[in-house]
Formats: C-alpha cells, sequence, structure tokens
C-alpha cells in the first residue's frame, strides 16, 4: 500500500454539487429521466401561460353588463363573479339579512379553526359547540331577538353546506361509534343488524338515499306529518355519513392491543366503563386522521343535494349561471367556487397529514 | 388418579338462578329481544303508515309497471329501445349504461392513477411536484363540481359541429360530443374479437403449465413473451385471415352534424372524463403507498440474491405491494361505480336517471328507489367478491 502522495485535495467534479448538480440529479439523470422533464416542460408551456393569460392578464375584473364584459375581455370574466357573489354565497337569503347568514359561516370557521387546536380538546369543546350551533339557528331562522323570520326554503349558498355537513358529521359521530361498537359486539342480534345496517348503506349510492329522503320518507310517516325538504336531506347525510364512519371507528377498535380489553376486564370495569374509559380514547386517537378524511369526504358529499333542489354552494351557483343578463360564464363561476371547496378542503387534509405527523406515538415501533 | 370427587364441570344451576339480572348472558338476551322489538316495532309502524298513504293517494303497488309502455326516449342505449318497449327495458338499458361508464372508468382511471402514483415517486423533481398537484387539486374538489365544469366546457367552450376542433386527422371535438374513426372492417372485426379472446385463454394456460413445469423440473419458461405474441399474435393472425382490411369509418361533417365514425355524447364524455381524473387522483395515492410500503431491504435482498432487477420487481416487490394496495382499491372500483349515479346531474342516462323518470311517471317511489338500490347492491356485491377472491389470491399465506 502506498501513501497518499498528493496534498492538495481535489474539489468534487462541478455537475455532482451546486445547483447544476441539483439540476443534473433531479432533472437529468439517464435519458428516460430527460425525456421525462421535456414532456413535462413542454406540457406546462403549452398550458400555464395560456392559462395565466386567461385568468389574470386579460381578464376584466369589472364591467358594468355582460356585453360590456364580454367585449372588453379577452380571457376571463371575474365581474361576472363579482356581479353575483351574493347571491353564489348566500342564495336566496333576503338581501337585506344577508349579515346573518355571514356571521354564520364566520362562527363555522371559528369554530373549525378553534377545534383544530389541541389545546381545545376538553369536554368544554362540545358545549362550545352546543353554543355556536343554537346561534347558527337563532341567525339563520329569526323570529326571535328582533330578527325577521326566514323559511329555511331560502337558506342556501356557502351557510347551507357548512350546515349540512357541521350537523350532519356532529350527529352522524356519535351514531357511528354506536353502529361500530354493536359490530364488534357478543351479542349476535345487534351485530347482525349494525352489519346489515353498515354495508347496506356503504352498498348503495348516496344519490339514492337523497331520493328515497324527498320522495320516499314522506310515504312512510303518518299523514299531516311532514318534514320540510331540508331536514329530509339532513338526515339523509347522517345517516349515510354514520355507516362510513362506523367502518373508520372500527378500524380503531380492531387496531387496539387485546391486551387492553382484557386488562380493563380484570380490573373488574363494567361494559360501558371499560368502552369509555379504556377503549374508546385510545382507539378514537388511532383512527383521527382517516377520520378527517371521511370528515372531508362527507364535506364534499354535502353537495349532492343539488340534485334534489337545494340551494348549497354549488347549487346557488348554478342558479346564478343561468341568468340571461349574464350567460356563458360557467368557466368563471365553477373556479370562483372551487376556490372555496378547495381552500377548506385542502386545510383539513394538511391538518390530518400534520396531525398524523405528531400522533405517530404509541402503538407504532 | 382421583376418583369420585374430581372433575367438577361446569357449575350446574337452576333456571331461577339464570333469569338473575348479575347474569351477562341473561341480561345480553334481554337486551337484544328489546332491540329487535324495537326495531320491529318501528317496521311496523313504517309499513302501517305507507298502506294508509299508498290508499289514500291511489298509488300501485308491485312490479307490475316493469311491464307497461315506457313512453319517454332515451338519449343513448346499448341495445334496441324505443319509447314504445317496456319501463322494464328502459331500466335494463340504464343498467347496461352505468356498467358502460363503470367498466370504462375503472380500466382507464387504475392505468392513469397508475402512472401518477408511480410519477409521483419519481426521482425527477418536476414530474413529481405536477403530479403532487394534480393529485392535491382533484382530490380536494367536490365530483360533482367537477363533473358540472367538464360539461360546461365541453357544451358551451367547445364550438359547434360545424366548426370542430381537430386536434388530430379524424379526431373531432365539439358540442356534440366527441368524434372518432372506427375501423369498418366487417367479418375480419369479429376475427380479431375471437383472436383476442383465444390468445387470452392461451395466455393464460400457458401460465399455468409454465407453473407446473417450474415446480416439477425447476426450469422457467418466458412467460411474458408468450404470452404478449399470443394476446397479440392471435388477433394479428384473426386480422390476416379475414383478409386484412385498412378500411376506416371516419366521421364527416354532413349538415349539422357527423355521419360515420363513432362518438361519444357530451355527456358520457363528461361523466367519464370527471370519474377517471377524480378517481385516478384516489389510486395514485393508494398506489404510492402500496409502493413505499415495501422496504428497501427488500429490493437490496432480493438484487444481493441476484435477481435482475426486472425479477426483482416481479417477483419481490410488486407481489407485496398489491398486497397494501389490493383492499383500498376495491373500494375505489366501488366508489366508481357508486358515483356514475351523478350521471342524473348531467343528463347522461343511467340506472338511477332511468329509475327516476319512470318514479316520477308512475309515483312507484317505492319501487323505482327499491330497483335502484338492488342494481348497485348486487353490482357492488359482484366487485367485493371478485376483488376478495383476487386478494386471498395474493394475500400472505400464514400459518
Amino acid at each position: 500500500m502506498t501513501a497518499p502522495t498528493a496534498t492538495t485535495e481535489l474539489k468534487p467534479p462541478a455537475l455532482s454539487q451546486g445547483w447544476l448538480g441539483w439540476i443534473r440529479e433531479n432533472l437529468f439523470a439517464g435519458p428516460f429521466n430527460t425525456l421525462l422533464t421535456i414532456l413535462t416542460v413542454w406540457l406546462l408551456l403549452a398550458t400555464v401561460p395560456a392559462f395565466i393569460d386567461w385568468a389574470l392578464l386579460k381578464a376584466v375584473w369589472s364591467a358594468p353588463t355582460a356585453s360590456v364584459c364580454r367585449e372588453a375581455a379577452g380571457g376571463a370574466c371575474w365581474a361576472f363573479v363579482y356581479e353575483k357573489h351574493r347571491l353564489i354565497l348566500f342564495g336566496l337569503y333576503p338581501f337585506e339579512e344577508h349579515w346573518r347568514p355571514m356571521l354564520v359561516v364566520v362562527i363555522f370557521l371559528a369554530m373549525i379553526g378553534l377545534s383544530c387546536l389541541r389545546r381545545f380538546w376538553t369536554v368544554w369543546l362540545a358545549l362550545y359547540w352546543i353554543v355556536a350551533l343554537t346561534a347558527v339557528g337563532i341567525l339563520m331562522w329569526g323570529g326571535v331577538l328582533g330578527l325577521t323570520y326566514v323559511e329555511n326554503e331560502k337558506w342556501g349558498g356557502l351557510p347551507l353546506t357548512l350546515i349540512l355537513s357541521v350537523f350532519g358529521i356532529a350527529f352522524a359521530f356519535p351514531l357511528s361509534i354506536l353502529l361500530a361498537l354493536g359490530r364488534r359486539s357478543n351479542m349476535p342480534a345487534i351485530k347482525a343488524l349494525c352489519v346489515i345496517y353498515i354495508e347496506l348503506i356503504r352498498g348503495v349510492p348516496l344519490i339514492s338515499l337523497l331520493f328515497m329522503a324527498s320522495v320516499m320518507l314522506p310515504l312512510f310517516l303518518p299523514t299531516g306529518v311532514n318534514f320540510d325538504k331540508l331536514l329530509r336531506a339532513q338526515i339523509a347525510i347522517i345517516l349515510f355519513a354514520a355507516a362510513y364512519l362506523a367502518e373508520v371507528v372500527r378500524g380503531g377498535l380492531q387496531a387496539l392491543p387485546k391486551g387492553q380489553y382484557e386488562a380493563a376486564d380484570a380490573l373488574g370495569l363494567a361494559y360501558w366503563q371499560k368502552t369509555g374509559l379504556i377503549i374508546l380514547p385510545q382507539a378514537l386517537k388511532l383512527v383521527i386522521p382517516p377520520l378527517v378524511n371521511t370528515f372531508i369526504g362527507i364535506f364534499k358529499d354535502t353537495s349532492l343535494v343539488v340534485i334534489i333542489g337545494l340551494f348549497d354552494l354549488l347549487n346557488s351557483l348554478k342558479a346564478s349561471l343561468v341568468d340571461p343578463a349574464w350567460p356563458g360564464f360557467s368557466a368563471e363561476g365553477y373556479i370562483a367556487v372551487s376556490l372555496i371547496y378547495f381552500a377548506l378542503c385542502y386545510f383539513m387534509s394538511k391538518y390530518s397529514q400534520a396531525l398524523e405527523a405528531r400522533l405517530a406515538t404509541g402503538h407504532k415501533r | 388418579m382421583a376418583t369420585g370427587t374430581g372433575d367438577l364441570g361446569p357449575p350446574q344451576r337452576s333456571v331461577a338462578s339464570r333469569l338473575n339480572w348479575n347474569d351477562p348472558s341473561f341480561r345480553a338476551i334481554l337486551y337484544q329481544i328489546i332491540v329487535l322489538g324495537l326495531v320491529a316495532l318501528t317496521v311496523w309502524y313504517l309499513v302501517s303508515n305507507l298502506q294508509a298513504n299508498l290508499k289514500s293517494r291511489n298509488i300501485a303497488t308491485g312490479f307490475g309497471f316493469l311491464g307497461l309502455e315506457a313512453g319517454f326516449g332515451i338519449s343513448e342505449s346499448l341495445i334496441e329501445y324505443s319509447p314504445a318497449s317496456t319501463y322494464g327495458r328502459a331500466v335494463f338499458v340504464g343498467i347496461l349504461n352505468t356498467l358502460r361508464v363503470a367498466v370504462i372508468g375503472i380500466i382507464l382511471a387504475t392505468i392513469l392513477g397508475t402512472i401518477i402514483g408511480v410519477l409521483r415517486l419519481s426521482k425527477n423533481w418536476l414530474i413529481s411536484k405536477v403530479c403532487s398537484a394534480y393529485v392535491e387539486t382533484l382530490r380536494n374538489l367536490p365530483l360533482l363540481l367537477q363533473l358540472f365544469f367538464w360539461y360546461a366546457i365541453i357544451t358551451e367552450t367547445l364550438p359547434s359541429a360545424r366548426q370542430a376542433l381537430n386536434p388530430l386527422p379524424g379526431i373531432f371535438l365539439s358540442q356534440r360530443g366527441i368524434n372518432f374513426p372506427v375501423p369498418a372492417f366487417g367479418i375480419a372485426f369479429d376475427l380479431i374479437l375471437i383472436g383476442v379472446a383465444l390468445g387470452l385463454i392461451g395466455a393464460v394456460a400457458f401460465r399455468i403449465w409454465a407453473q407446473k413445469r417450474q415446480d416439477r423440473t425447476g426450469q422457467q419458461s418466458p412467460v411474458l413473451l408468450v404470452a404478449a405474441g399470443l394476446i397479440f399474435g392471435m388477433p394479428l393472425l384473426g386480422w390476416l385471415l379475414g383478409g386484412a382490411p385498412t378500411e376506416m369509418s371516419v366521421p364527416e361533417l354532413r349538415g349539422f352534424n357527423f355521419r360515420g365514425g363513432a362518438s361519444l355524447s357530451p355527456e358520457f364524455a363528461a361523466l367519464l372524463i370527471g370519474l377517471i381524473a377524480y378517481t385516478a387522483a384516489f389510486i395514485a395515492e393508494i398506489v404510492r403507498s402500496g409502493i413505499l410500503a415495501v422496504t428497501h431491504g427488500q429490493t437490496e435482498a432480493a438484487l444481493a440474491l441476484g435477481l435482475t432487477r426486472g425479477q426483482t420487481l416481479r417477483l419481490v416487490v410488486l407481489p407485496q405491494a398489491l398486497r397494501v394496495i389490493v383492499p383500498p382499491m376495491t373500494s375505489q372500483y366501488l366508489n366508481i361505480t357508486k358515483n356514475s349515479s351523478l350521471a342524473v346531474a348531467i343528463g347522461y342516462p343511467d340506472v338511477v336517471s332511468i329509475a327516476n323518470t319512470a318514479i316520477n311517471q308512475t309515483g312507484q317511489a317505492i319501487e323505482g328507489i327499491a330497483l335502484i338500490m338492488a342494481v348497485y347492491l348486487s353490482i357492488s356485491l359482484g366487485i367485493s367478491l371478485f376483488m376478495n377472491w383476487y386478494n386471498k389470491h395474493i394475500a400472505l399465506v400464514e400459518r
């Protein structure tokens, strides 16, 4: 073996470090990789500048009428969204009372934000929610405290979407825990009922449940008794969401090591003590990320009430699209509403990922 | 050995001591009786209301209406249908339309989703970012919104048939949907189809034979090569036997619409594009997590054993990744099928849309909805059974 003779250290090749190295490593490593990069760049060049041109550079932001907007704009006509934003956001709610649904949206967003902070994960949170939901009811309906009464046929837009999803989740969640416990129960009759319910609901599309709620449910009620359409849709969403949430909760119950069940039994705890004090706190913690994903799914699925004619965010947009004074601005409208849905869903999914990372302790090695 | 005093066995209790509130099994039976009683009571209450309502509203019951004349037209149908056909046939048309969009959707979404999922893991920074952006955007928007968007793009933004876009020769994009050329081979077309079927059967048979041979002698056969040869060769043979025709039926503009070729209606195209784009985003995530679930050590161990890259992928990585992928993939396939019911919102005549029309005409809501549910439950059950069989086939064999 010979001793090293060179006294000066050689620098690494210029192409393997620095930004040049990064580009070579990440964009042009091998012929296939280079081809992919070139194809992607070509695709991006073909679409992105054209879209920016349409959406920003050549767009018109305000115009008095549709024809003015059409003529002035070589691209998007956002004046349509500005003109219709009250209708899109609040549906047919009386115009001069729009501060009420606005406040409802603020309350919902504040409560959702609050619920995301672990500092507030106490029994008090449930109480805050009850207060908030009561306030929502008072604001939307009115009739007390000097607020004029607004019947719920006139509710619409973003508040309705939030109401359907938040009430849907709030009522479906306890129901889903019962269903999941029932499915894991030792009592054959109860287990069978829960399995049939869960599989039946999960096997059919939400639309068929909404149809059922809108055309079939009135036939099952005694003559004279009739809920309004909103409540019927809400019930359908609750029943639907409960079946899906139940499967997620069951996943948590199954993932919990058997020792926890046996230890609780050995301590002499009764069934509900065992479930409430030992099993559920751990099982639910295990499934928080998939639960949030299911919440996102339910939030997206509330848009299906369009089909039975409720004016949620999507349907009030459709209502504003058919205005003969502003025809043919679908793309602008859909993009604007997409941004609202996307902002809420993206926030929730990022939150669930962050939570997953933070909760990844305990049973995982 | 103890005699007489030995084994006591389970304690024998009298009937009186069994009817004890402190006995868990007694309580369990009591609870179940109570719950079943409540359920039965509720059902009886609802059904008695139903009977009273049906009588007072003069609504007929039973599935007799399926034999009556439907009297409404259906815009697209895979089988012969006219307004003079029966409701039963109309519903069957709807079922076929649902299956058509679901099957094509499942196949294409799987392909697109797998490509995106794999590319998202690519070392290429640019393409993995583009794929992430695709997944994050499409996953976080309601499907119905996307369907409306695609439908609006096709019916409003695209030009009329006279000024149809012509991106590739023979393919036309317009408000009338997508028109594209199809081969007009006549008899040769049937021969090609037979060739495809024979090729598939041959490939499967060869795979089984090769497996048996390997078990017996340890010798491997070039399964992939032979299978590819059979699957592509047999249809080629069919085409040659049919006289090697090259005629194509190309769409041509006649008046206000296209003649010749094949077409996808705007409704079908919007529904298919929407379903594929949306579900592919979910499938991409499933594929990605499946590949990530196979630890690096597995690949390294396989390479250390002297397997080639291809063998490592085929024999070590894929079988393990599939175990993670198949169960969530099943639920995505079920989702595509169920989500195809959103067709009713953009006017594609699927089974929900047709049953809904039938409900509006006959007033028989219960039968109509029962029909919808039965159809979806059987499709779901079919997919579940198949995927469970496949899952069992690839699952880890444990003690």
